[in-house]
């Protein structure tokens, strides 16, 4: 496997979907390449270390207000004009 | 003292709190204007969905409105939904839509569809080969790191942030993020790929072995 094989496998690789064959040529390269190990190794924990501090965000009390009167103004909207809709 | 054994014991034993009621009974409950069942769903996803629309805008302004507009549109429509997919999907499909339009309102460089072609392979080939700490995200204080995290994933596309954060961060399979996006497979693969490559590339300047800044 080619260092440039081995840079377009490595998502696939951290995702296990990846073939066996090429599972083990990404393994047996990074093994005796330094530069593709480093670069492996910082993808992984790239993904490590946003998954460790990007939590969902928490949304104010403002703004759950602000929708939830947005969506009641909704609903009365659209239960006025269903009820219309009956009428005619 | 009370043993597991002794039926009537079991009998007198507080039941806990009913289970939550599942998904696709809310959304039936939703579609027949139940708007507590609606509101349920809201509380399920709300933090979620801001988190997406805060990454894909960049603006906190933009993600809270494109919020409230992803749930007006979804209890507006909700008729349309039928089940095929999550529901969750369904309402991630449009957020991004409505993140969009604000980027597109603002007219950044980068706002553009998720269609567009992208560049070439090279602008993820990497540039800097360093080593990092074992634990490189400790010499930063949790806001400092937070803010070099949303710098780093605010400089890429939208089209490889989008797909980044829906894959990486909200964990969803590379299929419902395709489905999601309206994107192939091999597209959402590629584009994640190409994402973790330059945000790998712009935090190994923060996190590289002896770089102490």
């Amino acid at each position: 496997m080619s260092c440039r094989k081995l840079l377009s496998e490595i998502s696939n690789y951290l995702d296990g979907e990846i073939d066996p064959a090429a599972r083990r040529e990404l393994e047996e390269h990074i093994a005796k390449c330094p530069n593709c190990w480093v670069v492996f190794d910082t993808t992984r924990r790239t993904i490590q270390i946003y998954q460790g501090c990007c939590e969902p965000y928490p949304v104010s009390e403002a703004l759950q207000t602000r929708l939830r009167d947005a969506l009641k103004k909704l609903c009365e909207k659209t239960q006025t004009e269903e009820s219309q809709t009956k009428k005619s | 003292m009370a043993t597991f054994d002794n039926p009537t014991q079991t009998q007198t034993v507080p039941r806990t709190s009913p289970p939550p009621p599942d998904e696709a009974q809310l959304v039936e409950q939703a579609k027949q204007g139940n708007l507590d069942a609606f509101t349920t769903l809201v509380n399920r996803y709300d933090r979620k969905i801001l988190r997406l629309t805060q990454h894909i805008t960049g603006n906190r302004a933009d993600a809270e409105d494109a919020l409230q507009e992803t749930f007006l549109k979804a209890f507006s429509h909700l008729k349309q939904f039928q089940g095929d997919s999550r529901f969750y999907t369904w309402l991630v499909r449009i957020a991004v839509n409505e993140s969009l339009m604000k980027l597109r309102k603002r007219k950044t460089a980068n706002a553009v569809s998720l269609d567009e072609p992208v560049e070439t392979e090279d602008d993820s080939l990497p540039r800097e080969i360093a080593a990092w700490d074992p634990s490189p995200e400790e010499r930063y204080a949790q806001q400092e790191l937070r803010e070099i995290l949303d710098r780093a994933v605010q400089s890429l596309p939208p089209i490889f942030r989008t797909v980044f954060v829906l894959r990486d961060l909200d964990q969803l399979s590379t299929e419902e993020t395709a489905e999601a996006l309206n994107l192939s497979v091999s597209a959402v693969k590629s584009r994640l790929l190409r994402a973790r490559l330059q945000l790998r590339e712009k935090l190994s300047k923060y996190f590289k072995r002896g770089n102490h800044s």
